[in-house]
């Protein structure tokens, strides 16, 4: 699937002048786990609903399995499955009857469709659950119910908006396990995420995006090693750190030193070389550390660097 | 391999039965109550204390039956698609169907109208018992009654498309004070529109309001001997509204749909 075109804005949702996508331009080979990475706003979700038939773009193109979005949303909506950022089951139904009723919106008779709810459910550990009403299941057994009926159809290709926001850490990894399965089961994933860790542990390859513009796109190794080559180094002193500034920034490999209040920080190559001579620096300054924390290269360090600004 | 509209058009139905028929009972009590106890008091009530004359609740039960079957497919589309489309994103598993959206769209028209004339149907012996007989009461011409019914319905439904697309969740209650409730009491309901030649103004002004051709129909159809409007004229206007508003809510329907 490929949105997009180079230079080719998407308006935002309804009339007003945001250009929520600008040039983004992506495809992704069949049987990838792709991971879309970005601050809130930075146009995830736009991208999604273009790629799920929800939003129209005002321009260029995307395909979705080679069928064209605007010209064919049928096409594309029968191939597709769409896990919500807010869960937003049919609360009418149970929880069973939400996948039988889905199946049915996509043509499947109950005979082919109940056996496989029950499947469903019971991979995705609610099997238990399938006669209780919607309310009564919790935010984490919601969301599997959201991920069953985006699989009832079989679809080529699965697309999660933010699946684990609002997941406790619990819920959030058994998410993850069943994400993975799906994978190796060899189905297409796209998934937008603004959580490092998770893009890392699941993405095959990652674009970073903010304000609608494509930062980035390559592996999580391959990022990674684009990160600055530095290690953020953050040492607490036990006194007033300015004095120990000009002795720091001395140091060969340290770069950006900084201070505020009792707390020096720099960015040092080869980090495990250049601490003692830090530390050995900062005494002849007459401070020793409290405190020592290091931050090696990694995508929040990438990111930061490519946008000057945090993800969450 | 898409399935053809009329199969996810048949599941949406089945849906809606599902859900529908067990709530059915506070369907009814939600949007025939007001025009039962309206029945009740201008109906039973002031015939007995004198106020009215006796054959006031033959123009009352088609005004009666009018106003139900508006209000109960007005209701059983705009609601649900107000909460749909402004918080609860319910409607979303059907917009991901592989169907057209004006498909769902039209689905829920098509179920706001029998909700309509379920509301009707109900409402009819209820009122009938309470007001006892009534002159001039005619179930000759059936075909006349179920057709003006249903286009009534299927009117309204449509109008209930347009409204609970084109407002916003917080705009609820000024739908009902500043939309419904005129439209209810000058839809010619509660009297015949041939007595509003008292008023003439009143009476031209009123000619833009749904409600007086689904009343004047229910007249045409119930008691086809006292004085109605044109059942041509009726239908033709019935028909004309129905289009305007399927072809302004499905529009309305598609911008909240894809955005």
């Amino acid at each position: 699937m490929a949105p997009g075109g180079p230079g080719s804005p998407f308006a935002g949702p309804g009339a007003r002048e945001i250009l929520a996508l600008d040039g983004l331009d992506l495809s992704v080979p069949p049987g990838e786990f792709f991971g879309l990475l970005g601050p809130n706003g930075a146009g995830k979700t736009t991208t999604i609903g273009i790629l799920t038939t929800r939003v129209r773009p005002t321009s260029g193109n995307a395909a979705v399995a080679g069928i064209d979005v605007v010209r064919d949303p049928v096409g594309v909506k029968q191939r597709i499955g769409v896990v919500p950022q807010r869960p937003n089951p049919d609360r009418q139904l149970t929880a069973i009857q939400n996948l039988l009723f889905h199946a049915a919106y996509f043509g499947i008779p109950r005979t082919v469709s109940l056996p496989r709810a029950q499947a469903l459910l019971d991979q995705l550990e609610i099997g238990d659950r399938g006669e209780a009403k919607v309310e009564q299941l919790s935010g984490g057994q919601q969301q599997r119910l959201m991920i069953a009926r985006a699989l009832i159809h079989e679809p080529e290709i699965l697309f999660l908006d933010e699946p684990t926001v609002g997941l406790d850490p619990q819920a959030r990894l058994a998410l993850w396990e069943i994400l993975r399965s799906l994978h190796q089961q060899g189905r297409t994933i796209i998934m937008t995420t603004h959580y490092m860790e998770e893009a890392d542990r699941l993405c095959e390859r990652l674009a970073i995006i903010d304000r609608g513009k494509l930062l980035a796109l390559d592996t999580p190794a391959g990022l990674k090693a684009r990160a600055p080559g530095a290690t953020f180094v953050q040492i607490t002193l036990d006194g007033e750190a300015l004095q120990a500034l000009p002795a720091a920034s001395a140091v060969p490999g340290v770069t950006k030193a900084a201070t505020k209040g009792s707390e020096i920080s720099m960015y040092a190559e080869r980090a495990g070389e250049a601490l003692p001579a830090i530390l050995r620096a900062l005494e002849q300054a007459g401070r020793a550390p409290v405190d020592i924390r290091l931050t090696p290269p990694s995508l929040e360090t990438l990111f930061v660097s490519l946008t000057g600004r945090k993800l969450e | 391999m898409s399935p053809s509209p009329w199969k996810v058009f048949g599941a949406l139905v089945r849906r809606d039965v599902h859900v529908v028929s067990r709530e059915l009972p506070f369907f009814l009590l939600r949007t025939t109550l007001q025009p039962i106890m309206f029945t009740f008091v201008f109906g039973y009530l002031l015939p007995r204390m004198g106020f009215v004359q006796q054959g006031y609740t033959a123009a009352l039960l088609p005004g009666i039956l009018g106003v139900s079957l508006a209000f109960a497919s007005v209701q059983a589309v705009a609601l649900p698609m107000v909460a749909d489309f402004g918080w609860t994103l319910e409607i979303e598993d059907r917009l991901l169907a592989p169907v057209p959206t004006w498909v769902i769209a039209l689905e829920k028209v098509i179920a706001g109208t029998a909700q309509g004339v379920i509301a009707a149907l109900f409402v009819l012996p209820v009122a009938r018992l309470i007001m006892g007989p009534i002159a001039g009461l005619d179930f000759a011409h059936f075909g006349v009654v179920v057709g003006m019914t249903l286009l009534g319905a299927f009117a309204f439904s449509a109008f209930g498309l347009l409204l609970g697309t084109a407002i916003r969740g917080e705009q609820i209650g000024l739908m009902f004070g500043l939309i419904v409730a005129p439209m209810i009491f000058f839809g010619c309901a509660y009297y015949p529109w041939k007595a509003l030649s008292a008023a003439p103004i009143v009476q031209t002004l009123v000619l833009v309001n749904p409600l007086v051709y689904v009343s004047e129909g229910m007249r045409g159809a119930l008691t086809p001997s006292l004085p109605h409007m044109n059942l041509a004229v009726v239908a033709g206007a019935l028909v004309l509204l129905s289009a305007i508003f399927m072809a302004l809510g499905l529009r309305t329907f598609d911008r909240r749909a894809v955005s």
